[in-house]
């Protein structure tokens, strides 16, 4: 019906941000610095690696080295497979973070004192978790040859270290999917409090919900103009990246586009939320910061990996919506791969995305007053 | 619709609005007639505001029914929008923005076509002698001119009824008169005007007056049937005597 209204309150909205020059300057320069800023890495302890053998042949000696894997507190064995082409689809749906490959004749290598060759391949997309894995796993080769020197004699292990996905380990391949998220949340959650909840605080909102605008005209014509601001900081994040730090990207633009729209409409509509919930521009202002913000940065895996979280901590990260977004972007951009991989984090998106629009909905239609 | 809804612009019955225990407005009823000027007085909590909030569609009734242009409150909520204009307590305009977007948002979201739009604002911004000053954010504009322009404002789709919350709090004495000169204008072209105000001398000015306290209605009539009702000299005797004798429930004309 009135799509010119509609119309009318989008024009209005959007030159409520570019008169603000100010914030509009930060917004649009924010992925800029931050992709800059945030070009370091973060060590951490990683515990639950889920590994993966390859053993073409098992014997005594892949068994025993299996074992020793498994004693450890560090590694969770997931798979025994006999082929290369078997351990594959496991890193690429992101259920093993490491492969052990013995050669065929590994034990008689061993026992007549010869050389034996060992391959360990890291999940490195994460590159913090990527080489604490590698020093783990060297650590227990090392022990495990040092064993059989005991006993038999010289004995040697060749180890062949193979990173997967981001061979050179650089930590801001791995940062900048997080920053997508995080400037995502910025502008969609953080900006829609903040504008809808200026418009309450003045008193204008009374008035448009008074005029024939629906609630859900009101809802789309605030959130539209920054989910356009959202899609040209994606845009400039990723240029950013690929100019300063040549990250790779090895997927498809326009699905990480598409994500990350779901993205921003889950935050979005979580920012209406903070609004309808708040009685202050400064109140929702701080709620977003916590509700959204932190969270986004802390708990969804982009700074500090889930893995190395306390057990009872990592089950809340599943109700970050960054956390599932980051798992999306790191796989489209840094492994290249597509929906048939990432449908499941995908679903989930889509769920907290409708359940988030639903609720905001409703919770802003009964606070007219 | 019923028959009387066709000459009352504005009729209520029995309009309850309860908050848990505490009742807002207590069963109040009047009807206001096309092209009145019609004030709405009491103090600060009354009910003034919670009753218009329930006339333009803000809040639901708790009980009694409403038609304000003929149409439901509770039902034809977005009709009831069509046909009213709205100036709240606060400053509904955006300072932000430029006069002349302003006046084109509204325009807008009303309905207007780019063409009603540009005859309408143009004549608008003349009427004020705002035309010099179409191009300037609202922000810059005097108190005064800001709530000439934002009442012109709620008038720009011609509403059949205007709702003015407090229209002119914080203005001075001869602005407000101005602001009461443009009231009667729009009463002249068929307007039917709702006010609050706690301005006693403004309360004069209206063709009647509903004297709200504790949620209902105390006292209702003109000006001078109210100060006759009440043997007082002016509507401000009126209102001190009601408000003396608030546990007794007062007599509606």
């Amino acid at each position: 019906m009135n799509s010119a209204a509609l119309w009318a309150f989008i024009v209005k909205e959007l030159r409520h941000i570019r008169r603000d020059r100010q914030t509009l300057t930060i917004l649009l320069f924010m992925p800029l610095v931050q992709v800059v800023l945030f070009g370091f890495a973060l060590r951490s302890d990683v515990r639950n690696v889920r590994i993966a053998f390859v053993e073409p042949a098992p014997d005594a000696a892949t068994v025993a080295l299996r074992n020793r894997f498994a004693a450890t507190n560090r590694f969770r064995v997931v798979a025994r497979v006999r082929r290369m082409d078997d351990v594959e689809p496991l890193f690429r749906r992101g259920e093993a973070d490491v492969a052990i490959v013995t050669e065929p004749d590994f034990a008689s290598h061993l026992s007549a004192g010869d050389t034996a060759h060992v391959a360990v391949i890291i999940d490195a997309s994460d590159p913090n978790t990527g080489s604490v894995i590698r020093n783990y796993a060297q650590a227990v080769l090392a022990a495990y040859e040092g064993d059989l020197t005991e006993n038999r004699g010289a004995t040697r292990i060749i180890t062949d270290v193979r990173m997967r996905f981001n061979p050179t380990l650089e930590s801001v391949n791995l940062f900048v999917p997080g920053l997508i998220a995080l400037v995502l949340t910025l502008v969609s959650a953080l900006m829609t409090a903040i504008s809808l909840s200026r418009e309450k605080e003045r008193g204008t909102l009374e008035v448009l919900l008074v005029s024939p605008l629906r609630p859900w005209q009101i809802i789309v014509g605030k959130v539209l103009p920054y989910l356009g601001l959202a899609f040209a900081n994606v845009l400039t994040a990723l240029l950013a990246a690929w100019l300063v730090f040549h990250v790779p990207f090895r997927g498809s633009v326009p699905l990480l586009l598409g994500e990350s729209v779901l993205y921003a409409l889950a935050s979005l509509a979580l920012g209406v939320l903070i609004a309808a919930l708040s009685s202050s521009q400064r109140g929702a202002m701080m709620a977003a910061m916590l509700a959204t913000m932190l969270p986004s940065a802390l708990l969804s895996g982009m700074i500090f990996p889930i893995a190395s979280m306390p057990r009872w901590l990592s089950p809340f990260t599943n109700v970050v919506p960054a956390r599932w977004f980051i798992v999306i972007a790191r796989g489209i951009m840094l492994k290249g791969i597509g929906l048939p991989y990432l449908w499941r984090e995908t679903l989930v998106l889509i769920a907290m995305a409708l359940v988030l629009i639903t609720v905001a909905v409703r919770s802003f239609k009964p606070r007219l007053a | 619709m019923s028959a009387e809804s066709a000459t009352s612009a504005i009729e209520a019955r029995n309009l309850t609005r309860r908050f848990g225990s505490f009742v807002a407005v207590d069963h109040i009823t009047f009807d206001i007639r096309a092209g009145e000027v019609f004030g709405f007085l009491g103090a600060n909590g009354a009910g003034k505001t919670t009753a218009i909030k329930m006339l333009i569609g803000l809040l639901p009734p708790t009980e009694g029914e409403a038609h304000v242009a003929g149409f439901d409150v509770r039902t034809q909520r977005l009709e009831v929008r069509r046909n009213i204009g709205y100036m709240s307590q606060r400053f509904s305009l955006y300072p932000d923005l430029t006069v002349r977007e302003n006046i084109r948002l509204y325009g807008g979201i009303y309905g207007l076509t780019d063409s009603e739009i540009r005859e309408r604002s143009s004549s608008l911004l003349e009427r004020l002698g705002l035309s010099g000053s179409a191009g300037d954010l609202v922000a810059r504009l005097p108190l005064g001119w800001k709530q000439k322009l934002a009442f012109s404002v709620a008038l720009l789709h011609e509403p059949k009824i205007v709702f003015l919350d407090e229209p002119t709090g914080g203005v001075d004495p001869i602005t407000r008169r101005q602001f009461w000169e443009m009231i009667y204008a729009a009463t002249a072209r068929g307007t039917t005007v709702l006010v609050t105000t706690h301005y006693m001398d403004e309360a004069e000015y209206c063709g009647r007056l509903s004297i709200m306290v504790e949620g209902r209605i105390a006292a209702l009539g003109s000006p001078e049937e109210l100060k006759r009702q009440f043997g007082a000299a002016s509507v401000d005797d009126v209102f001190v005597q009601l408000a003396r004798t608030t546990s007794e429930p007062g007599t509606a004309a």
